[in-house]
């Protein structure tokens, strides 16, 4: 090869389809050098990933606009209920730590892990979503649905695009859990799971962010 | 994986293989994350509500540590490392955090400068009588 490929012996996520032939190196499944396809795939739903957190900084910018535009309605003190959020925090944190565990047992091949990790997942996944559906129609009720003002408009967007996407992860996860039924722990199956288990992961990190800046500095004491 | 560096401790990228005798290492590192995750939201939880803290400082103080936690999810959790395979996945972060920032501190700058500038709707009104 090339001076410029033994500059780079590590070989860079990605790299290889920048070098001289480097694109059929990097479709099959061992390349005689560079990344393997597995780094290269999750380097590219990474891509996707940062778009996708790029779209929540715009709802998160909307948000932050619009808090104290509440037209004489109830804010944020008035209306989070932090016990909900910390539950709610607690559902993601252990599932995005099962996610990580059922990564582990699929590269290992481990069904029994596999299966009981997804499983954890998804019903500490659902529960968050339900809690969240619950805590809307709590507030609809109470006369504080999207239509009331700018900041709960902003706030349904926000925290429900947040929770649209949870949802999507869920039927994601199922499908997961058919497909490895189905086909076993093939190379292009555990790599849809890498990919998976990077949107279920980056989904906490988002979370993070909503109940420290939207609920927590909500009802923070200025 | 390489071969040229046949010692891994936490320096993996997103779709680095593991071996079955790292698995007791890989879930350790995911308890480790869930430790640290977990420490950092309760104090961000108890910050919120307590009086010990100056109250003003108090978003500054959960802003911190948000981000302090974001970065052990992305460590512990998405192995976005310093990792030779990692190189690409940080330099996109990077640039994706660059344009988070553009548009979030853009945002309220450019609508408080706004908000600033502009009259009052209430003698807004009155003054379109």
């Amino acid at each position: 090869m090339s001076a410029a490929t033994d500059a780079y012996p590590g070989g860079v996520a990605g790299g290889g389809l920048a070098r001289g032939g480097g694109l059929a190196a990097a479709l099959t499944e061992e390349p005689e050098h560079g990344a393997s396809k597995r780094i290269v795939v999750a380097y590219g739903f990474w891509i996707f990933l940062i778009s996708d957190i790029i779209l929540f900084s715009a709802l998160f910018a909307t948000y932050a606009v619009l808090t104290d535009a509440t037209d004489g309605g109830p804010s944020g003190r008035d209306l989070f209920e932090l016990p909900t959020v910390a539950l709610e925090t607690a559902c993601l944190l252990l599932s995005t730590v099962f996610c990580g565990f059922a990564g582990i047992a699929a590269q290992v091949r481990r069904s029994a892990m596999y299966y009981v990790s997804m499983a954890a997942t998804f019903i500490l996944g659902a529960t968050f979503v339900v809690i969240e559906l619950h805590e809307f129609k709590t507030m609809i009720d109470a006369g504080a649905g999207p239509g009331r003002s700018g900041f709960l408009s902003a706030f349904f967007a926000l925290i429900g695009c947040h929770g649209l996407h949870v949802t999507a992860g869920l039927l994601w996860l199922l499908t997961m859990m058919a497909q490895v039924y189905a086909k076993g722990f093939r190379d292009d199956i555990r790599r849809r799971l890498l990919c998976f288990a990077l949107f279920w992961h980056t989904l906490d990190i988002i979370w993070v962010a909503l109940f420290s800046l939207v609920y927590l500095v909500g009802v923070a004491p200025r | 994986m390489n071969e040229s560096i046949p010692e891994r401790h936490g320096d993996v990228a997103p779709g680095d293989e593991l071996r079955p005798a790292d698995v007791p290492a890989a879930i350790r590192g995911y308890l480790i994350g869930l430790a640290l995750a977990t420490l950092l939201t309760c104090v961000s939880f108890y910050i919120a509500r307590s009086t010990i803290v100056w109250q003003p400082s108090i978003p500054i103080a959960l802003s911190v540590l948000a981000l302090a936690q974001m970065g052990v999810h992305l460590v512990f959790f998405l192995h976005i490392t310093s990792g030779p395979d990692s190189v690409n996945n940080v330099m996109a972060l990077a640039f994706g955090l660059l344009i988070v920032i553009l548009l979030v501190f853009g945002s309220l700058w450019i609508m408080l400068h706004l908000n600033h500038n502009l009259m009052p709707m209430e003698r807004l009104m009155q003054m379109q009588r």
